[in-house]
């Protein structure tokens, strides 16, 4: 041992709070780790009884709009009639809307399966786990990046005539080009926070706008033949 | 009101209850903490929350609500179990029983319906909040993961359900959806085999559905949903962004070591 006083030592010895403790702290490093001062609640009743409220004014939510719309029903299933559109869920719009644009394989299988991977991996990223702003550090090289992937995304959706998905991709594209010309010292406050966001928040953003935009779409603007209607013009 | 204090008090002293819940009466500290602790259900919560955690902003209480839209249903669709035969073409005369003869029948399906689109649009709404407060950053990865996993099953259960009233509607939403399982390289034509028992969708197809739906998927949904909340307690609580302890104002969230 090279420095026989490179530790220190104590003996917790109040009798009535066995068992007794002995602590070695080596290398004069600090065996508290985190000082916590937060202010804590009990989970009982204090958090269940919030819980309970919220799921309560859910239900009652819930039961006035039952009271008030009725579930649809149509006539008994006939494969021999085709409805025009044939619609999925609500929540498969989007891919259904994807469906015309590419072929099932595509659209069906390889896109959700991408979706469902890239969810699982998020965590597992860790490029980037500072979570820093994507155009603060190295801004002329990622911006060359950005304007290659964004060109390049635009010319494949313009190809197969996916305006729909374009539009959103441009909206997300445009902040993103605020966000290279922000820092954490611009005037304005979007500036600001647009500025501080990583590549994370941005590829999850164009997920929910691409989610919520296709999915409205073909919830609502896809006729017979899923062609393109206004909902208000009948 | 006092006297209704006092009387369940004295049943929570009594012998049977106090065999029940072993946790005792009493307002300490100690004795809430029991009551989660040693409540079978309830010990997969912490017994301590960060105050800042309840407030409605940080987490909308999306997944407690996620939670309650499952409740009802669960609660809702053993009963329009009672009145449903998952064969054709019984299953779509039920259904019009539902509607027209069966007490409340109508209110039944309604409730259950919409609580099946309020709960996959929730989980949807919660995945999203959770990204955006950064609270799927390790050491809560693996938590992340039980949430992919429950809204794909989630959405295999509204999809299933989606079949059973067996009008036009559910037919041809299954008939576009399972023809995607087709695509799948190779095996696609023996996946949507498996599916629907058939090559169309047909009595094997609903009654495939009705067991996906009412047995395997729900208690799939219960167990991961019992090892999510559980990995809320052992990965540390909710994810609450580190504060200055000088200012006591929540910094930028940022990761956490390991």
């Amino acid at each position: 041992m090279s420095d026989p006083k490179d530790f220190i030592s104590g003996v917790d010895s109040n009798a009535r709070r066995e068992p007794r403790r002995v602590v070695f702290v080596t290398r004069r490093t600090s065996a508290q780790v985190r000082v916590t001062d937060e202010e804590v609640v009990q989970t009982f009743p204090e958090v269940l009884f919030r819980a309970v409220v919220a799921i309560e004014v859910l239900a009652t939510v819930l039961v006035w709009i039952s009271l008030l719309f009725n579930a649809p029903l149509e006539g008994i299933a006939d494969p021999s009639h085709t409805p025009n559109p044939a619609k999925a869920p609500w929540y498969f719009l989007g891919l259904q809307e994807m469906l015309h644009y590419f072929p099932p394989m595509v659209a069906g299988v390889l896109v959700p399966t991408l979706v469902v991977i890239a969810l699982i991996v998020i965590p597992y990223f860790n490029i980037n786990v500072e979570a820093e702003g994507v155009f603060l550090k190295d801004r002329p090289r990622r911006l060359q990046i950005f304007y290659v992937v964004a060109v390049g995304l635009s010319l494949f959706l313009l190809f197969f005539h996916v305006y729909v998905a374009w539009v959103p991709s441009l909206i997300v594209a445009g902040l993103m080009l605020v966000a290279a010309q922000s820092s954490a010292q611009s005037p304005s406050r979007t500036g600001r926070y647009l500025a501080s966001k990583p590549l994370s928040f941005w590829i999850m953003t164009w997920f929910l706008f691409e989610l919520v935009v296709l999915t409205a779409i073909g919830t609502f603007f896809r006729g017979p033949g899923w062609s393109w209607v206004w909902p208000w013009r009948g | 009101m006092a006297t209704t204090t006092g009387y369940f008090d004295q049943l929570r002293k009594s012998r049977v209850w106090r065999s029940i819940f072993r946790s005792g009466t009493g307002a300490s500290t100690l004795r809430r903490s029991l009551a989660i602790q040693q409540d079978v259900f309830l010990h997969l919560f912490p017994t301590k929350v960060r105050r800042r955690m309840l407030n409605l902003n940080v987490t909308w209480y999306l997944g407690t609500l996620t939670f309650g839209t499952f409740l009802i249903l669960v609660s809702t669709g053993i009963l329009l179990m009672l009145y449903y035969h998952p064969s054709v073409p019984q299953a779509y005369a039920d259904t019009k029983d539902l509607q027209f003869v069966v007490s409340d029948g109508l209110f039944l399906r309604n409730l259950h319906r919409w609580s099946a689109h309020a709960m996959v649009f929730l989980v949807f709404a919660h995945m999203f909040k959770v990204f955006y407060r950064g609270a799927y950053r390790p050491p809560r990865e693996f938590n992340w993961v039980i949430g992919v996993i429950l809204l794909l099953i989630t959405l295999l259960l509204s999809y299933t359900g989606y079949l059973l009233p067996w009008d036009q509607l559910a037919f041809w939403a299954i008939t576009v959806g399972s023809n995607i399982a087709s695509a799948v390289p190779v095996m696609g034509d023996k996946v949507h085999f498996l599916l629907l028992g058939g090559n169309l969708v047909n009595a094997n197809a609903l009654l495939r559905f009705y067991v996906l739906h009412c047995m395997i998927l729900p208690l799939t949904a219960i167990f991961f949903i019992a090892i999510h909340f559980w990995r809320i307690r052992k990965d540390g609580g909710l994810y609450a962004p580190p504060r200055d302890s000088t200012t006591g104002r929540e910094e930028a969230p940022i990761q956490e070591g390991r």
